[in-house]
């Protein structure tokens, strides 16, 4: 609170409201009778005749969440007591303990909306009100400059447009968390970079984030920057993988994730900047950018950022949070170290067994087909895949134990020169039966559009204790 | 401004603790005498990359002493950071498969 109410009655009026014209001698009447401070929006000569501060700036509306006028507050020692919006008289009369007040007017009329709510104004009031908390360096633009290719030419984008970040956005991005601006969420690798609220809320808006979505952003970040994810690693390999973002919970309702067609595809503004915040992080505050320590080969386009939420209305099996110890209808967000998706097409199985061969026929292939042990996997299970496993009441660990059954494979087709093919296992392993995925390697997730008798499969990277492993974080406010 | 508006600002997405220039550390003056690290990141074949440039040190009248990291997929542990500071006088890393 930046402004102190003086104790008493305070009443926040504006001349531009019918309700406030009529308690005008109402508020006459209480200045005669005791302390009544006055405030007015838009005319300190109003109501005439009385002495009114000046709000014109907004700044106690603001301060003090005026949302309509008249607004009478009842103040002691400095804090309010007790407030009412309007004109009622029996509030009226129960805040300020004195009967019979405006006699000639109407038991009840609405006010009208604060000047300091409109939404356009919000932002120029936040941005007048509460900039100083705002830590961040203000990088000034040059009168012609134009702002979009200024952060271009900066070195801050991905390659594709980002929104400017200027205080009044940033200010409002803050708006979707409870968490300080100041906080530090995580120390961002590959620089290992300690990293605020504030400037995920920078990222955010630059990568096309609404507010709302940002708790989520939050808490993938903490999910990215710990040994056991690993991102340094993730980042500066040959491989074509990145980071993965997986949402559980009535969070994707509420700001609106896809889960269902095209799930991993374009199209859902959540969905396509929430991943993309993360990545602009992690090049922007922990300086990791392609051709530096991001060292692929290949990479894959959903480096850009690659976020979905999972279909868990129309699952047959529990959430996949579950599967890292959280209780279904938990928000949470997981991150799989992956490339991007490739299909499984299987239109005539129905039967559970020859569908999951059809999905091992396909996981054989993660990385190379002599690859064992190495690389995990991220099995997304489309719904008419999933009803043939629901109808048959097959469990998704069912599944996986299955699957790691027929993945199990012989050494004489592991070796090296196996299949007239140089790479594969030293000759040694020639009597081994090996599995493909390492226990806890290939994790099943459901999602994707309702027709399709399709699933997808992620492959992914090195796994475990030497690799990165998948990290689950709730999302809180 | 000359234009009278008001100066747009954007606000740093970035690391401001980063120093604008890093200074570099004064190149060896030769190998001889010098203690050489030679750390091996842990892929296949690096050993053999690092045997041969062994031998070529010790040929320059280098003392190499090897060293080795848990996983290429991690950044080296600190204290295995440190002690490379303190016992050696410079470190070669075998980076590729």
């Amino acid at each position: 609170m930046k402004i102190d109410l003086p104790s008493g009655l305070v009443a926040v009026v504006k001349r531009d409201c019918p309700t406030c014209e009529l308690v005008a001698p109402v508020l006459a009447e209480l200045a005669s009778r005791g302390a009544l401070s006055i405030y007015s929006q838009d005319d300190p000569e109003f109501p005439e005749g009385l002495a009114v501060r000046d709000d014109r700036e907004l700044e106690l509306s603001y301060h003090h969440d005026i949302e309509a006028v008249p607004t009478l507050l009842r103040v002691e020692e400095g804090r309010e007591v007790e407030r009412t919006e309007g004109w009622h008289r029996g509030d009226w009369e129960k805040l300020t303990g004195l009967s019979g007040l405006g006699r000639d007017l109407p038991d009840w009329r609405p006010g009208c909306g604060s000047l300091s709510q409109l939404p356009e104004q919000r932002a120029a009031l936040r941005v007048r009100f509460e900039s100083d908390t705002l830590k961040a360096r203000r990088i000034p633009l040059a009168p012609l400059e134009d702002a979009y290719e200024a952060l271009h030419e900066r070195g801050f984008s991905d390659g594709l447009p980002m929104v400017p970040p200027t205080p009044e956005r940033v200010l409002a991005m803050l708006e979707g968390t409870t968490r300080a601006p100041d906080e530090v969420v995580a120390n961002v690798p590959p620089d290992l970079v300690p990293c605020s609220v504030e400037k995920v809320a920078i990222n955010a808006v630059m990568a096309g984030c609404r507010p709302e979505y940002l708790p989520v952003v939050l808490s993938a970040l903490e999910a990215a920057c710990n040994d056991d994810f690993n991102m340094h690693g993730v980042l500066c390999t040959t491989m074509p993988v990145g980071p993965i973002l997986i949402v559980n919970g009535p969070i994707r309702q509420r700001i609106g994730m896809n889960s269902g067609k095209n799930v991993f595809g374009q199209g859902n503004r959540a969905n396509q900047s929430i991943g993309r915040t993360l990545q602009l992080v992690i090049r922007n505050l922990g300086g990791g950018r392609p051709g530096e320590v991001d060292r692929a080969t290949h990479g894959n386009p959903g480096k850009l950022g690659l976020c979905f939420a999972e279909d868990e209305e129309g699952s047959p099996w529990e959430p996949f949070c579950c599967d890292a110890g959280f209780e279904a209808g938990t928000d949470t967000v997981t991150l799989f170290t992956a490339e991007g998706p490739r299909c499984i097409v299987d239109q005539l199985s129905r039967e559970p067994e020859s569908l999951a061969r059809s999905l091992a026929a396909g996981l054989r292939g993660v990385a190379h087909p002599k690859s064992v042990l190495g690389m995990d996997a991220l099995l997304a299970v489309g719904p008419e895949h999933a009803r043939v496993f629901r109808e048959a009441g097959w469990s998704k660990s069912r599944l996986i134990e299955r699957l790691i059954e027929l993945l199990t494979i012989s050494g004489e087709e592991l070796v090296r020169g196996a299949g007239g093919i140089a790479e594969g296992l030293p000759e040694h392993l020639r009597g081994a039966s090996l599995p493909k995925f390492r226990p806890g390697g290939l994790r099943v997730v459901h999602c994707g559009g309702a027709a399709g008798l399709f699933s997808a499969i992620f492959g992914g990277w090195a796994g475990g204790a030497m690799g990165s492993q998948p990290v689950t974080r709730e999302i809180r406010p | 401004m000359s234009s009278g508006e008001a100066t747009r600002y954007i606000l740093d997405p970035g690391n401001e603790s980063k120093p604008a220039v890093r200074r570099q550390l004064p190149r060896l003056p030769g190998l001889s005498g010098r203690t050489i690290g030679l750390l091996d990141i842990s892929k296949a074949r690096g050993d053999l990359f690092l045997d041969r440039l062994e031998s070529r040190l010790q040929d320059s009248g280098a003392n190499v002493l090897r060293f080795s990291k848990p996983t290429f997929t991690k950044p080296a542990p600190l204290d295995l950071r440190q002690q490379i500071a303190v016992e050696c006088d410079a470190v070669l890393e075998a980076l590729a498969d």
